[in-house]
């Protein structure tokens, strides 16, 4: 088994939505567990590979024994290993809460949910995984074709953000493809490894400059990054809960990880301004992502314009490209990833047992406790508070800024944090504070959505009091190899 | 002499006016389609070398200039299915949106959602 450890992850995910369908024939009810224990075994192979990461280093495993470049690589390397911990992590706990009395959206489709959810999860692991950038945009649609239909799965005017989702994520899809395919053309081949060799002798190439900005185009629309995050608010605020918990906490970091891959591993386009132009798209997506935040009285909606800003914050921190910098913006995909996924499972359970998502309806506080506590904890972290995760993936993304002289971007960073702020006080005092809505149950959400949610901020907290020794061991060597 | 890439740039070109400008989304749809039909022709030309026949051995001849390179093929035979399934997805998508609202119309649509929306919130139900 331990030989296998690189792939392991997503041949779990992909058998068990290959049994989910052919199960839930027998059992509609054992769709779930069955789920939940197939990308809970994942998330264990995961931590499995940064066990192995950590004690033996960075893991090439060459598919069905074809040695690269001629065969398909996958490398378990502390960049990968540690992303795949955060989506297949993230993920479990965000299935755990569609269980039994959650998934009331769902109450026809259910088994279909699961099989596309761990579709979706093995396209985003085998994004993580592959060491082979035509391999990479296989499992980008794998992933992305899931996803379209589990945002269109909640109806109404979830179908017309579906659509928009299929149509914008094709051409970031097809812009990495077209990027690829110049970068092909000018090394012949399409390993990693090999074209990181190859690629400083083309450095000056019309080819490798359209490449590198294809790829970036591509992939920063498919990671939401502004100006191009015209399918996220739509998507994320009218797909159903359970997709709500899902996909906005991991399907953006999944291609916020491959753009690190490629652009800071194998292109290093130390003479294009491509990387100072992810930090600038980076600066302004994180104000303008949280203005638009605060203006919105749908709950799903913020949440989803806080995925705007937060989103930039990574590509801040990816674009800035020094180690500080990148150690925060990986730290923020681990923060965002949990807090964005305890938010939205938050909001989707006040919006089960209250009237609707707006602010307004939302006064469940002192009915459900539990939920109110987790939300509290998950907002603190995104405003950045000590000690939990969001403080100290921002002050290394301040730190890196500084460490880098763009005053501009310190600046960005800060007013961000304020305006998370705002934003976050406007949802936690609606929860806590506003008048509960009548005839909402007043009952603490269902326990499968409890379970979760407290493991999620749980690992928020522990994630902030822990962060010093993932930084140390795992993401100083993640970036060492950058630029 | 390389004027077959204009028309794949061409045809790129013409994909992304297309979903831009139509206001239909069966016809952004058929932009899409055009899209990445032009990238694979992208890649089919990279594969082309001048007097080289198609890569299944001839026999006696074992040289890699007198054959055209098969792996951009490859690629796009992974490329073309991937194309399929999503508009597979999108045309799915299309049929049940026009189930719910009567029409392809992205005016139409956006202000029927916006009806909807204007409504007493009601238990989530499944319009289609």
């Amino acid at each position: 088994m331990r030989g296998h450890l690189p792939v392991l992850p997503l041949l779990l995910t992909l058998t068990g939505a290959l049994l989910v369908p052919i199960v839930a024939v027998i059992s509609r009810r054992a769709a779930w567990p069955l789920a939940l224990a197939a990308s809970g075994a994942a998330a264990l192979a995961a931590l499995g590979g940064v066990v192995e990461v950590l004690a033996h280093g960075t893991r090439r495993y060459p598919v069905g024994g074809w040695a690269p470049p001629w065969g398909i690589e996958v490398v378990l390397d502390p960049l990968s290993a540690f992303t795949a911990v955060v989506v297949a992590g993230v993920g479990t706990l965000s299935l755990i809460t569609s269980g039994p009395g959650a998934a009331s959206a769902y109450r026809r489709g259910t088994p279909g949910f699961y099989a596309l959810a761990l579709i979706a999860l093995t396209g985003f692991l085998g994004m993580i995984a592959s060491g082979d950038l035509f391999n990479v945009f296989v499992f980008l649609e794998i992933a992305a074709i899931s996803s379209y239909a589990l945002v269109g799965s909640g109806g109404g005017p979830a179908l017309a953000a579906a659509f928009r989702y299929v149509v914008l994520g094709t051409v970031g899809a097809s812009f990495y493809l077209l990027g690829v395919g110049f970068l092909y053309t000018l090394t012949g081949t399409l390993n990693m490894a090999d074209l990181a060799q190859r690629l400083p002798a083309h450095a000056g190439s019309p080819l490798f400059v359209g490449g590198a900005l294809f790829i970036t185009v591509g992939l920063a629309l498919k990671m939401g990054l502004f100006p191009l995050h015209g399918w996220l608010p739509d998507a994320y605020t009218y797909a159903p809960a359970p997709v709500a918990a899902l996909l906005p906490a991991v399907a953006t970091k999944a291609a916020a990880y491959a753009l690190a891959r490629t652009l800071l591993y194998v292109l290093r386009p130390t003479e294009l301004p491509v990387t100072a132009m992810l930090a600038w798209a980076g600066g302004a997506a994180i104000i303008v992502g949280a203005v638009l935040a605060l203006r919105q009285d749908d709950a799903r909606r913020l949440l989803a314009y806080s995925s705007v800003s937060q989103m930039g914050y990574i590509a801040l921190g990816l674009g800035l490209a020094n180690p500080t910098a990148l150690a925060g913006a990986y730290l923020h995909i681990l923060n965002h990833a949990m807090m964005k996924a305890a938010l939205f499972i938050g909001v989707g359970a006040l919006v089960l047992r209250g009237r609707g998502p707006g602010l307004a309806a939302l006064g469940l506080g002192r009915e459900m406790p539990v939920t109110g506590t987790c939300m509290v904890v998950a907002a603190l972290s995104m405003v950045g508070v000590p000690p939990v995760g969001g403080f100290f993936s921002k002050w290394y993304l301040l730190q890196g800024a500084l460490e880098a002289r763009q005053p501009v971007l310190v600046i960005a960073i800060l007013v961000g944090s304020l305006l998370a702020l705002v934003y976050m006080y406007r949802l936690t005092e609606a929860v806590w504070f506003g008048e509960s809505p009548p005839g909402a149950a007043r009952a603490e959400a269902p326990w499968a959505v409890l379970i979760g949610l407290v493991a999620l901020a749980v690992a928020i907290i522990a994630a902030g009091l822990g962060n010093s020794a993932i930084v140390a061991r795992l993401l100083v060597p993640a970036a060492a190899g950058a630029l | 002499m390389n004027y077959p890439y204009w028309v794949a740039i061409g045809l790129l070109m013409l994909g992304l006016y297309t979903m831009i400008a139509h206001r239909n989304l069966l016809k952004k749809l058929i932009g899409m389609a055009i899209f990445q039909t032009a990238i694979i022709l992208f890649f089919m030309l990279i594969s082309v070398k001048r007097g080289a026949t198609l890569p299944i051995v001839v026999a006696g001849v074992i040289d890699a200039r007198a054959y055209m390179n098969p792996l951009p093929h490859v690629l796009m035979l992974t490329a073309i299915v991937v194309a399929v399934a999503t508009t597979g997805m999108a045309l799915a998508i299309l049929i049940r949106l026009h189930a719910a609202y009567g029409s392809l119309e992205e005016d139409v649509i956006a202000e029927r959602v916006a009806a909807d929306a204007a409504r007493p919130p009601s238990p989530p139900s499944d319009r289609s």
